[in-house]
């Protein structure tokens, strides 16, 4: 048996079933330890938010914290704590993740408090007035008071995506935040938070059997309604450079990002791993290739990141997505310069493969970082609800060291030949303070 | 939308899930070092922490840059291998380590496949032993430490932490935890090299090994590859800190700034004082989780502030309570005025059964979470280790947090929150901000720091991921 074969619950199989309302169910027991993850994933996410609502999918999951039919505000917080537990929400391109990991010994108490938002938030003029004072502070904490701010994640997409659903800021602009109203929020819930649209999964110290019994206590009599229809994101790929730059007045260093457009996650997995793997071949740590050549040895840069997908979730994403590379720079350091040397070693790669060893111990790092994020309950739940949801493969993620295991190099040498300088979409700060 | 179904009652909670700890097994090394291991053979992992204590007897900016770069160049080559080729040998068995200093040590951590256990401790012996710190490389961090602290200095959650230790602990070795780009700028290889030779050593240092290992292999595996490293060290201890001293509203002026960053700091007692879990507890009560006071207050009811969240933080010489806000600029005086308000009812107001049995169930649910993964497995007992403490002491502090009773909780917040024994100390527009707190207290304008200091040594090089709308409410 590898290594591999021992990741939790790769050797038992999920329990997967559909309620008679379409929510889909993945049961993952796990009885070493006495907690439960549980995650409720709905199929709407920041693309599906329309125009003149930027930032709705994120203030609507704000709104599923504050209260249902039988949850006064400030009760879904409490019954989660107050039950040893923990608690968030999260928005992403093409999900919206609801969770609690908490002691066991409340787990029908978490299935009791999704499935009363699942029927249906509260939805007031006053709450809703308050989470948007509330996200407005996220936005100025997380983007306008601090130096690379929505670098690159919001400041990317528009140079990269012509179309509004890829192109647009998910966090939102505050006019159409603050235009938001409580019957736009009630026909979201009502499009897009179906139960047919959700995924419930528990990972950790259950009993199938009992757990089941649990889920259709608490979930069969939501209501039934189907899933919308899911619309076409798709978009050409670039053809020829782009490149936008922007004054950030709080930074005080020059800095980059580049996007190249990468195969279908969804109906071409195989052409796509060789790209997971290429980003870490050359970003991960002081013996990639970027890391070495940028940072190490011509100095030119002073960090180099690289990842696949806009949130850094290669396996959460459907199409359209791309592989970034990421650099910040000394001062009075050339952008021009940077991405002429990292082109340079594209085409090394491109040219002349691999080194020894050099496939094998990226793909074992990457191992690393699987495993570490299933030896939480909750990564997992995640993972299998996204994956089901996406994929309809729950178990994706037990076999996902072995599917990178078998990505070749003659197929990284050809993802590597793909980033061409014509396909690549740049987007550069130019530093406008702190002096 | 379901009102005609009326009302479902909240299902209770099953009993209890007790606390177990995992085996493990420890060993004094002949050298000094003291090695424990953690069983959880869940995934084919393995945690690895070194903790070698990093004490300072005075307040010296210069040796906090050395230890920064320090940390910054520690796997920048040995005798026999360079960067790379050790970036390389640890990637082949799934391994990174990264090496960091605060003030209180030099923290090794990383993981790797199970199966590479001896891999990864040979290579940090080797860096222990032989770290060579080349002129190049050290040439090459030098520079890209002195690049993030000029990042930092425009980053406000930095600036204002400068300001608060200034604030908190004067003339204390804890009064400057950042290096400054002056004390940076002139270090070079000897510098490194004699500060390692002076302080790495395995006296007092602990070696923690968690994850998929047979722990009594695992401690002969810890043997035979860091028997060998040895030297003896000059430890250093830090004197306790100083009691805080009330005060003037510390105000530091960042001009245009959207938001003023809020601190508060309070005393705290430390992890093995009688009124620890009581003071944990009237903690979680005012605003140390998300279903706490001063968050339905701040953030639930007026909307001020995303992610108000106060901590109470350890640190070998001293403990303390610390609030942090960030608040839109217009009503930088009304958050302060609730959080006086909130810190004033909690010291002097009894607190109800059902905020105390809440707060509670967060505080030994959160230790059965905290448990179940390798990596805070690793975590907890490195740091339980810093106090002489291992993970079987989380069972009585577990029995400390069930037994505390209302009048233990409420005669720990009188005596640790009162707004009385606060210092306080807002970033922000000054221009705007300053009319409106002088209403509430004495405000002292802070002058602009003259050099720029680094908020937390970078520990690794990449980027972090790209963070997404983290949306939901911050938990705890």
């Amino acid at each position: 048996m590898s290594d591999h074969d021992r990741a939790p619950g790769a050797t038992v199989a999920l329990e997967r079933f559909a309620l008679p309302n379409g929510l889909r169910v993945v049961l993952a027991p796990d009885r070493s330890v006495p907690v439960v993850g549980v995650a409720v994933v709905y199929d709407v996410g920041i693309r599906s938010e329309p125009e003149g609502r930027t930032g709705f999918a994120h203030l609507f999951e704000h709104l599923m914290f504050q209260g249902s039919a039988n949850l006064e505000k400030l009760a879904h917080f409490r019954h989660v704590q107050g039950s040893g537990g923990t608690f968030n929400g999260s928005t992403h391109l093409d999900y919206t993740d609801y969770y609690e990991m908490l002691p066991s010994n409340a787990l029908e108490r978490a299935l009791f408090l999704e499935a009363d938002r699942m029927r249906g938030p509260r939805l007031t003029e006053e709450t809703l007035r308050n989470q948007v004072d509330v996200v407005k502070e996220e936005i100025r904490v997380n983007v306008l008071n601090r130096p690379y701010g929505g670098f690159p994640w919001l400041k990317l997409p528009p140079v990269l995506f012509e179309a509004f659903p890829n192109a647009h800021d998910g966090y939102g602009s505050f006019d159409d935040l603050e235009a938001a109203t409580v019957a736009d929020a009630a026909e979201f819930f009502e499009r897009y938070y179906a139960a047919g649209n959700a995924v419930l999964s528990v990972a950790g110290d259950l009993d199938v059997v009992r757990a089941a019994e649990l889920v259709e206590r608490h979930f069969s009599d939501v209501p039934a309604r189907p899933a919308p229809a899911r619309p076409d994101f798709a978009e050409p790929d670039v053809t020829a450079e782009r490149r936008q730059s922007y004054v950030d007045k709080l930074a005080p260093l020059p800095a980059f990002a580049a996007a190249w457009r990468v195969p279908d996650p969804l109906t071409d997995f195989a052409g796509y791993l060789p790209y997971v793997v290429l980003a870490e071949v050359l970003t991960d740590g002081d013996a990639s290739r970027l890391v070495r050549r940028l940072v190490l040895t011509d100095r030119i840069a002073t960090s180099v990141g690289g990842y696949v997908s806009f949130m850094g979730e290669a396996f959460d994403v459907r199409d359209p997505t791309a592989l970034l590379l990421q650099a910040h720079l000394p001062s009075g350091g050339s952008v021009d310069r940077v991405l002429a040397v990292a082109a340079e070693e594209l085409d090394r790669v491109a040219t002349d493969g691999l080194e020894p060893g050099e496939l094998d111990r990226t793909v074992a790092r990457m191992s690393t970082h699987l495993l570490r994020e299933a030896d939480t309950v909750l990564g997992r739940a995640l993972y299998y609800a996204v994956h089901e949801q996406q994929r309809s493969d729950p178990a994706l993620s037990h076999e996902l060291p072995h599917r990178l295991a078998e990505v070749t190099a003659e197929q990284v040498r050809a993802a590597a030949a793909a980033l061409t300088t014509a396909r690549r979409a740049t987007v550069e700060v130019v530093p406008g303070g702190a002096r | 939308m379901t009102a005609l179904l009326g009302p479902r009652e909240l299902p209770a909670l099953e009993e209890n899930r007790s606390l177990v700890v995992p085996p493990s097994a420890e060993r004094t090394l002949g050298n000094g070092l003291t090695v424990i291991v953690v069983e959880r053979r869940s995934v084919p992992l393995v945690e690895v922490r070194l903790r070698i204590p990093f004490g300072r007897s005075t307040l010296d900016p210069s040796f906090v840059a050395r230890a920064a770069l320090m940390g910054q160049t520690l796997f920048s080559g040995t005798a026999s291998m360079s960067t790379v080729e050790i970036a390389a040998a640890l990637q082949s068995v799934g391994g990174a380590l990264h090496a960091g200093v605060d003030v209180d040590r030099l923290l090794i951590s990383g993981n790797g496949l199970a199966t590479g256990l001896e891999r990864i401790l040979s290579i940090l012996s080797d860096v222990l032993r032989a770290a060579a710190y080349p002129e190049d490389e050290v040439t090459t961090e030098r520079s890209r430490l002195l690049d993030r602290i000029r990042i930092a200095q425009s980053q406000p959650s930095h600036l204002v932490r400068v300001a608060l230790l200034r604030r908190m602990y004067g003339d204390h070795p804890y009064g400057v935890q950042n290096p400054s780009a002056a004390d940076v700028e002139p270090l070079r290889t000897a510098d490194m090299a004699a500060l390692h030779g002076a302080r790495v050593h395995p006296a007092g240092a602990v070696l923690v090994i968690a994850g998929d290992v047979n722990a009594w292999t695992a401690l002969d595996i810890a043997n035979a590859t860091l028997g060998a490293w040895d030297g003896l060290g000059g430890a250093e201890v830090t004197p306790p800190t100083p009691p805080l001293r009330p005060g003037p509203i510390v105000l530091a002026d960042r001009a245009g700034s959207v938001q003023s960053s809020v601190r508060l700091a309070l005393p705290a007692v430390g992890r093995t004082h009688p009124q620890h879990a009581a003071l944990q507890l009237a903690n979680l009560v005012f605003g140390g989780y998300f279903s706490s006071r001063w968050v339905e207050n701040i953030r639930e009811d007026k909307g001020y502030t995303y992610s108000p969240h106060s901590v109470l933080d350890h640190s070998v010489a001293g403990s303390s309570v610390v609030l942090a806000a960030d608040v839109a600029t217009d009503v930088t005086a009304a958050a302060l005025l609730e959080t006086y308000y909130e810190l004033g009812r909690i010291a002097t107001v009894p607190i109800k059964p059902e905020e105390l049995e809440q707060a509670r169930q967060y505080a030994l649910g959160s230790l059965l979470l905290g448990m179940s993964t390798q990596a805070g497995l690793a975590g907890l007992t490195t740091t339980y280790a810093a106090y002489g403490l291992r993970l079987d002491y989380l069972v009585e502090h577990t029995a400390r947090l069930a037994s505390a009773t209302r009048e233990d909780v409420a005669a720990a917040a009188a005596t640790y929150l009162a707004p009385a024994r606060a210092v306080t100390v807002v970033l922000g527009d000054a221009d705007r901000v300053a009319a409106s707190l002088s209403a509430l207290s004495t405000v002292e304008l802070l002058a602009p720091p003259a050099t720029g200091t680094l908020e937390t040594p970078p520990e690794d090089a990449v980027p972090p991921p790209p963070a997404g709308p983290d949306a939901g409410p911050a938990g705890d």
